[in-house]
């Protein structure tokens, strides 16, 4: 601080960084022939990226691009191999979090890092304690923040009593109060509906006015052309452009992303009958306090894709689980006229209900396991990856070796370990597997979450075949644009119930937003 | 590559246990230097007494009992379910059995099947006591078999009294000894004329257990129901994601049960040859505890595996049996524990570490090796021959098929 500046209101302490304004380079962020190897994979090379103080700089890419890598180099949590970061014209090195913090980095992670049962104001001194300690003026110094940047939190609210909005509000003052500068904000509307996207965008402009930078990790191009002032590229581990948002479009800027024309998620010719091959009638799981599914009735037909949009933990995985049989449930579940509803998984997959579980690396593979053993998880009852009470590995293997194929798996072999594929190519294996033994029924969670463009499109093609060869379908993702463009009848549930059913064929993504939220009703 | 591949994961799987007893003796020589022993004297009088005659029926039959103890656990292991109670398990399965052994009335060829029978359901009883308290009550198996052991303890003790199993005979109790009729073969007939050949004459009253040929097919039976059963799909696949297990459609609850049972029955038979081979042929005060905690440690030195259960509990066997006689030179007899406990350290990091140098060089391996695949593709171009280099094949592969990927434009 010079002297000249003390007579500044406090908040201006916040953002002052080094002696003089004038002697300061215009860059707060420079990042030169960054490099990092894990095994096996090049996460960044050569990334080179220049951020101006006081602006709003986007970084987008897509999931696998080297984004997060990226964020965990600035934010200290891994150390490049190769290139060098300056801060403030000063070359920097950081070997764990701590010294970016002291450099002025702060980071907002995508999932929210708070303990629900203790107040704002404990969630934000802990590990800050020295700096005003856990009383009073720690509350007072909150309220500073908060006000001068219309964060509106209020200390002594408990986080749980919070919104998703709330909540990340109280993140964005954690860093503030630790005297950050630089703000990260990794993927910030990953869990936010539209109207608080807003919101957040609100809040970012704040602090771009105040002073501070914000880097701002993202792949949801419509929102980082409306917030950002610079956008970089990211795309295979390397920074490809950067270019400012008035300068392009989305579909530009996306294509950029991929490299290459986008794939539209769309379903073609309706294929939907008058056979209902799923339907669930009143089907509850109960919770503690309310019911996390409640009453809840839907019918697929054959040939058709439900779609089933809602905010995370609305009761989509519980509504999954209960349908699959591994979460007890009341109500019934009918699997083509017939009542499953005391069937065990076991009984109710081989019957012919397909599983993309939401969770791939928890729920859906062996991850030490060879792929001939992943494609029998789930259909080790059934040919040909068993005869009787044996399994049967010729069979098994011959079949992976036909998925594989099919299904486009870039894999050298089938006796490599499910670990040592990309996460796109375990996903192509999996709806591969799910796909096979012919289901009636597939109830797909997230399928192309954390895969990257191309196969994000042969997923969506495998669907579609899929439903013009009759398979019912229960489709769950947070990809709007996926939800609309794939599904025939689509639902919206909040707090476990089916509130609404929209048009896909009319609904836009604002309004099937708004519906998840639940504007406008009475909640 | 399928057969290199395999090859490779054989040898990284060899390098572990090798690497570890080097430098467990490493570190013995440098603990036996340190207290002023002699450590080439000492591994001498190991070497030369693992050569006699007498020690290698020792060997060979302690090895016996310990494998399949070691298999017991095994069958636990592979699910992720900690079976401690083996110990208590057999030593309560011994103790019955001898007490249906020795009772009168039985007719001679009805009871050594008897004594089997009684000992494998005592044992998988015992153990299935800890998996309905899992299953049903959500109690950590390790807590409940460890208690189940001390309750094992009380109960023989309780069982053994003069007027329940046991009899007083000079100064010691015991159960009444087995007749002849239920005793178990020994391998004797065939083992002598074997050891002859490689110039061993053990003493007459050194006889290989039977049992011997027991445990080889305990362990050929093990390894077709973990490799080529479903049950043995499940298991794997239990113990390695649960949760992908339960969403797969496997009963996990029904795994617990069933594997804690396969696991006690199992371990009902690791006290038989000590009783049915050895003299006295019944459960006394001096029955030999604390081989299920031995068989902890072999299952975990061989990998779970059948055959390397079989070298690790021959290797256990060997220590103990060759460093009995070191008393005599004044050389604790615990340098075998220290040794026994410095292999299963150095062995458990030594896994740990090849575990992962396995899972980078695979992962290295489908890189590359996609990466040659892509490498040529016509329209990769000057952005494909970077990545190449960049070594980052699985998203190149797709961007290889993708028309102008090679079209970066803006690329800097």
């Amino acid at each position: 601080m010079c002297p000249g500046h003390v007579a500044y209101r406090a908040r201006r302490q916040l953002i002052t960084a080094s002696p003089s304004a004038a002697a300061q380079p215009t860059s707060a962020v420079e990042l030169r022939g960054i490099t990092k190897r894990f095994p096996g994979v090049i996460a960044n090379s050569d990334v080179n990226l220049v951020v101006r103080r006081g602006e709003v700089h986007a970084i987008v890419g897509e999931n696998g691009a080297g984004k997060s890598t990226l964020m965990k180099i600035l934010y200290g949590m891994q150390k490049p191999d190769e290139g060098t970061i300056t801060v403030n014209g000063r070359e920097a090195s950081f070997s764990s979090p701590s010294d970016a913090i002291d450099a002025g980095f702060g980071m907002v992670h995508q999932h929210f890092m708070l303990a629900d049962n203790m107040t704002v104001l404990e969630n934000v001194v802990l590990g800050a304690e020295r700096l005003h300690g856990i009383g009073a003026k720690a509350r007072a110094r909150i309220r500073e923040i908060s006000a001068a940047y219309h964060l509106d939190v209020e200390p002594d609210e408990l986080v749980e009593d919070l919104g998703v909005g709330d909540r990340q509000r109280v993140e964005i003052l954690k860093v503030l109060y630790r005297g950050a500068k630089v703000l990260i904000l990794d993927e910030p509307t990953a869990v936010l509906v539209p109207q608080e996207v807003d919101e957040l965008f609100g809040n970012l402009r704040e602090l771009k006015a105040e002073g501070l930078t914000v880097i701002f990790i993202s792949h949801k191009l419509d929102e980082v052309r409306a917030v950002a002032d610079t956008i970089t590229v990211i795309r295979r581990g390397t920074t490809v452009t950067t270019v400012s948002p008035a300068d392009v479009t989305a579909r530009q800027l996306a294509e950029l992303m991929v490299g290459s024309e986008l794939p539209e998620p769309t379903l073609g010719a309706v294929t939907v009958t008058d056979i209902a091959t799923l339907s669930v009638s009143g089907l509850t799981v109960a919770g503690i306090g309310r019911d996390l599914v409640h009453d809840v009735s839907l019918t697929i037909h054959s040939g058709e894709v439900v779609g089933l949009a809602g905010v995370e933990g609305n009761g989509q995985a519980e509504l999954v689980e209960a349908i699959m049989g591994v979460r007890p449930a009341t109500g019934t579940v009918q699997l083509a006229g017939v009542d499953i509803s005391g069937w065990d998984t076991r009984r109710r997959r081989d019957a012919g209900i397909g599983y993309i579980p939401e969770d791939r690396h928890r729920h859906a593979l062996l991850l030490e396991s060879p792929l001939w053993e992943n494609r029998m998880l789930g259909h080790q009852t059934q040919p040909p990856n068993s005869r009787g009470a044996f399994i049967d590995r010729a069979g098994a293997r011959k079949d992976t070796v036909r998925i594989v194929e099919e299904y486009d798996v870039r894999t050298p072999g089938i006796e490599v370990s499910a670990a040592s594929l990309s996460g796109g190519n375990q996903q192509k294996l999996i709806v591969g597997r799910e796909m096979s033994n012919e289901p009636k029924v597939l109830i797909a969670a997230h399928p192309t979450r954390g895969v990257d463009v191309g196969a994000q499109a042969a997923i969506w093609e495998q669907l579609r075949q899929a439903r013009a060869a009759g398979l019912a379908t229960l489709l769950i993702s947070a990809d709007l644009d996926e939800l609309i463009g794939m599904s025939d009848t689509l639902y919206v549930i909040l707090r476990g119930r089916l509130v609404a059913q929209v048009d896909p064929a009319t609904v836009t993504p604002e309004e099937l937003g708004a519906a998840m939220t639940g504007a406008g009703e009475a909640a | 590559m399928t057969a290199s591949l395999r090859l490779r994961r054989f040898l990284l799987l060899l390098a572990a246990p090798v690497l570890a007893l080097v430098i467990s003796l490493v570190a013995v020589t440098l603990l036996l230097l340190a207290i002023g022993n002699s450590p080439g004297e000492t591994f001498q009088t190991m070497l030369r007494t693992g050569t006699q005659p007498n020690a290698v029926v020792d060997i060979v039959n302690k090895g016996t009992f310990l494998y399949i103890a070691a298999l017991a656990v095994a069958i636990g292991f592979k699910m992720n379910l900690f079976n401690i109670g083996v110990d208590g398990q057999y030593r309560l399965a011994a103790l019955i059995a001898a007490g249906v052994g020795g009772a009168p009335g039985i007719p001679g060829f009805l009871r050594l099947p008897l004594i089997l029978v009684a000992a494998v359901l005592v044992g998988a009883m015992w153990a299935g006591i800890a998996a309905v308290l899992k299953i049903t009550r959500g109690v950590n198996e390790v807590l409940s078999t460890i208690m189940l052991n001390a309750i094992a303890t009380a109960a023989t003790a309780y069982l053994l009294q003069d007027g329940g199993l046991g009899v007083i005979t000079g100064n010691s109790i015991g159960t009444r000894p087995v007749p002849e009729s239920g005793w178990f073969p020994s391998l004797d007939p065939i083992a002598r004329p074997l050891l002859g050949a490689f110039g061993l004459t053990p003493s007459p009253s050194k006889q290989v257990y039977g049992f011997l040929v027991v445990a080889v097919l305990l362990g050929i039976g093990f390894w077709v129901l973990v490799n080529r059963t479903r049950f043995g799909f499940d298991l794997r696949a239990t113990g390695a994601n649960p949760s992908a297990a339960v969403a797969s459609g496997i009963n996990v609850k029904r795994m617990i049960l069933v594997s804690m049972l396969l696991s006690g029955a199992v371990a009902g038979l690791v006290g038989m040859p000590l009783l049915l081979e050895s003299s006295g042929h019944n459960y006394s005060q001096n029955f030999p505890t604390g081989i299920g905690f031995t068989g902890i440690a072999v299952a975990l030195l061989g990998r779970n595996s059948p055959i390397g259960i079989a070298f690790a509990a021959l290797l256990w066997a060997y220590l103990d049996v060759t460093t009995a006689p070191l008393a005599l030179f004044g050389i604790s007899d615990k340098l075998s524990a220290i040794m026994q406990a410095l292999i299963l350290l150095a062995v458990v990091v030594a896994y740990e570490v090849v575990r992962r140098t396995t899972a980078a060089s695979e992962q290295r391996r489908v890189a590359r090796e996609l990466g040659d695949d892509t490498a040529p593709a016509p329209t990769a171009g000057v952005e494909m021959s970077k990545a190449s280099r960049a070594g980052m094949p699985t998203d190149k592969a797709e961007s290889a098929d993708r028309p102008g990927a090679a079209d970066t434009g803006t690329r800097r």
